[in-house]
């Protein structure tokens, strides 16, 4: 029942732990890797004209964040104009508005486009009535003979708007279609027109205006696309093909009609829209897309701390990962070590001066500190003062090695401060009482061992994979406490004991 | 041999490893409790004098510095003696006093110390320098063991003792642990002692174990160790035994030594004893364990435990049956 009640628990732990994990990497796209990068786009919209005096406001349309792409880090650049932002229907506009300006003009609209897989983005502007359009005499009826032919070889509305496309790019064209679309039919006709018959035949339907997120653009022209309502849902058209389903890097920018800006008051009116792509890192893009789409779990993430408690994290949390190393050299394969948790913190240090001055650094500071305690043994001093005076020799020791190195301009000597002074005195303390009872050569032996679990630990935790998993999935922790768990119901042999018994089993 | 064919090899053996000692046994059977009853040996020897299990004479007690003071009126009335630390482990911190020489005082190691040299090595003793996790500490002053002749060639300088693990009360497997050179005198397998097995049934010495490796003699005086009966073997095992309703521990060492005028006493008890011992035995602990467990709840009284040890865990016999419930 006992060994029942640790496989539940741990059972538990792993699943609470791997869903977390996989919720995260695979529904919120967060990066597996440190090294991930993800594209991002910057987009801009610049509007130049000249005013005169005159009263000037422009409206211009701005993106708005969909299921796929977010929008962020918006900016608006303009000199003196007051400006706002509303909603109006579907869509967001910003308008710029000045009292009295004369001369050349330049504004701005900036954003960073981010791929934004996450989550659920509630459409929660109203549905629009269809608006019968104002159609007269013999538009109506060429609209109405459309309406009849299309609707006479088709079955609902999917395969209606489907031959309305198709007949709307035949060519030679339907002579109906050719007195509404003209001669030269642009997309942007077709969708108006193709909207205009599908309000006539009873569909809700309107123009999607958008651009596509190039590599880089100077000028992004505008695309025009049909949306049906199709259930509760809006299904895109490509107005030249009928083919289903927005393009890949389509940014729908706004719907329904009109012009991307609207103005009054100004002359030479000229905007473009602008696109460069750039590579980021796919983290930071997941955060800020998180922290929009999903701002409690943001909040109770690592990321929410300031930046200066997440660098004391970062390490913190690496220590579970080396206290569970230690459990398993010591409980399977049966390494000792001096203190349990003595490797660990070594490693740690070891992190700031690097391996290979870490070792030495540890090396010479329990030689020199080894040879201190010996003397002090000769003078028969009680355990507490006997400790506190080779916590100063350690102290000092320390200082000096940064000082010399220093002068050495060897910089990594600096970092010797960093190792765990008290960690280091009982260190050459159990070292030194080990030495007396057991011998030098177990003690150094040992002494050997603590700094390889100590090497093969910072090994481990300086792999900036490995860092990156636990500081961006720190639930894993819940994994490795379920394996320490189990590790300590383990009852088989240690890999040394096996050699230690040998000889058993030759019986 | 692969260390997976080894691992096979030694479960099979029955050889119990120390994550199952810990794990399966002393977690389960030794409450922590308890311990302080073996870690303290002066709580072990009023607990043995309570019951009458014979242990060495106390001579004295030094637990604060002013008894350290008078210390030399408890010493001038005896010849030889042992000063040891209460809660001492491997055997440090001991003295064994064998003689005077005018004021000195002569260790068996040949070293001469002075009454001040005496003085300073109690004062360490009270602070706690030999003891487990360097508490404040108690110095005892004790009888000196005459140690039986029956293992004098076969030991170097020091007291061989007398190891026994006693589960639930059954005594499952001896070893003597003979001092060498190498060990500086101490009974201690860490420093070098040999770790002989004994026979649970007949009290006959089996092979010796040295280092981890199966030695014929004894390194330092060359005599055979093998055969030897220990003197007394029933008492020993009867004694072991009773330790077990002394202190509530279900997996303990009892460390025993031979007198030659007062025959057994107990040294001290330990609750977490080495794996050595089945090394000197070349046996695997796990099936005797077993087995007590198995029968435990037929076995009442201390003579019942011993007679299932001598009829079960002797030489050459197989293990009585595990039943299937267990």
């Amino acid at each position: 029942m006992r060994q029942y009640h640790l496989q539940i628990l741990c059972g538990l732990l792993v699943a609470l732990g791997l869903g977390f994990f996989l919720y995260k990497s695979q529904v919120m796209h967060y990066p597996l890797s440190p090294d991930t990068q993800t594209d991002a786009w910057l987009v801009e919209a610049h509007s130049s004209f000249r005013a005169d005096g005159r009263p000037v406001k422009l409206s211009l349309f701005i993106p708005k964040s969909t299921q796929e792409y977010l929008i962020m880090d918006e900016s608006f650049i303009s000199r003196g104009f007051g400006l706002t932002t509303q909603l109006v229907d579907a869509n967001r506009q910003a308008t710029w508005s000045i009292r009295r300006t004369s001369g050349q003009h330049g504004l701005y609209y900036r954003a960073v486009v981010r791929r934004g897989n996450i989550g659920d983005m509630k459409d929660k502007t109203k549905i629009p009535q269809i608006v019968a359009p104002a159609l007269e005499g013999a538009n109506l009826e060429a609209v109405n003979a459309i309406i009849a032919e299309v609707r006479a070889e088709s079955a609902d509305t999917d395969s209606f708007v489907d031959g309305l496309i198709k007949k709307m790019n035949e060519s030679p064209l339907d002579s109906n279609l050719e007195l509404l679309l003209g001669r030269r039919s642009t997309s942007l006709k077709k969708a108006t027109v193709g909207s205009q018959i599908l309000a006539q035949a009873g569909i809700l339907s309107r123009v999607l205006f958008g651009i596509l997120l190039s590599d880089e653009t100077k000028n992004a022209p505008i695309l025009h696309r049909l949306e049906v309502r199709a259930g509760s849902v809006w299904r895109s058209y490509d107005v030249e093909t009928g083919e289903v389903g927005l393009p890949e890097n389509f940014l729908p920018w706004w719907r329904g009609g009109g012009d991307l800006i609207v103005s009054s008051g100004v002359d030479k009116l000229k905007t473009t829209v602008s696109v460069v792509k750039h590579q980021e890192e796919a983290l930071v893009s997941t955060l800020s897309g998180v922290q929009v789409t999903n701002p409690e779990m943001f909040r109770f993430s690592l990321f929410s701390l300031p930046l200066e408690t997440q660098s004391v994290y970062r390490v913190i949390m690496m220590i579970p990962i080396g206290a569970f190393i230690v459990a398993l050299l010591r409980n399977m394969v049966g390494f000792k070590t001096f203190g349990t948790f003595m490797p660990v913190l070594i490693a740690l240090a070891f992190r700031e001066t690097q391996l290979f001055w870490g070792v030495v650094f540890f090396t010479v500071l329990v030689a020199v500190g080894l040879v201190v305690r010996f003397y002090l043994d000769t003078l028969k001093l009680l355990l507490v003062p006997r400790l506190a005076s080779v916590l100063i020799v350690v102290v000092l020791l320390m200082a000096g090695l940064s000082i010399i190195t220093h002068m050495l301009g060897l910089e990594p000597g600096l970092s010797v401060s960093l190792f765990p002074m008290i960690i280091m005195t009982m260190t050459i303390e159990r070292m030194s009482i080990m030495w007396d009872e057991v011998g030098s050569y177990d003690s150094v032996r040992q002494g050997i061992s603590s700094l390889l679990v100590a090497a093969l630990i910072y090994g481990v935790i300086s792999n900036k994979y490995v860092a990156h998993l636990i500081f961006v999935f720190p639930e894993l922790l819940l994994i490795v406490l379920a394996m320490t768990i189990l590790l300590g119901r383990y009852t088989g042999y240690r890999l040394l004991e096996i050699k230690r018994f040998g000889v058993l089993g030759k019986v | 041999m692969s260390l997976f064919a080894t691992a096979k090899k030694l479960k099979e053996a029955g050889v119990l490893g120390l994550n199952q000692r810990n794990g399966d046994f002393i977690l389960k059977y030794n409450p922590r409790r308890l311990f302080p009853l073996v870690d303290d040996k002066l709580l072990t020897k009023n607990l043995c004098g309570k019951v009458g299990i014979a242990v060495t004479e106390l001579y004295g007690v030094v637990e604060i510095q002013k008894q350290i003071e008078e210390i030399e009126q408890m010493l001038s009335q005896h010849r030889d003696f042992v000063i040891k630390p209460s809660r001492g482990s491997g055997g440090e911190g001991i003295i064994v006093v064998s003689g005077k020489i005018k004021d000195l005082f002569r260790t068996v190691n040949g070293h001469l110390m002075s009454l001040d040299d005496i003085k300073q090595h109690l004062t360490r003793t009270l602070s706690g320098v030999y003891s487990l996790g360097g508490q404040p500490d108690k110095a005892l002053i004790e009888y000196r063991v005459q140690f039986d002749p029956v293992f004098e060639k076969i030991s170097y300088l020091g007291v061989p003792d007398v190891r026994i693990i006693v589960f639930l009360g059954v005594p499952v497997m001896a070893m003597v642990r003979l001092p060498t050179r190498l060990s500086g005198g101490k009974a201690n397998l860490h420093k070098g002692a040999i770790g002989v097995g004994i026979d649970i049934g007949s009290g006959q010495t089996l092979q010796a174990v040295w280092r981890n490796s199966v030695v014929d003699e004894h390194p330092d005086t060359g005599n055979p160790v093998e055969g030897v009966a220990v003197p007394g073997w029933d008492k020993l095992l009867d004694i072991a035994a009773r330790c077990y309703d002394l202190t509530g521990l279900g997996y303990q060492g009892v460390d025993l030594v031979l007198d030659k005028d007062k025959g057994p006493l107990l040294l001290e008890l330990n609750a977490r004893p080495g794996l050595q011992i089945q090394i000197a035995n070349r046996a695997g602990l796990l099936p005797r364990l077993r087995a007590v467990e198995a029968n435990i709840a037929k076995l009442k009284t201390v003579s019942e435990k011993v007679a299932f040890a001598k009829e079960n865990f002797a030489l050459h016999r197989d293990l009585p049956p595990i039943s299937s419930n267990s």
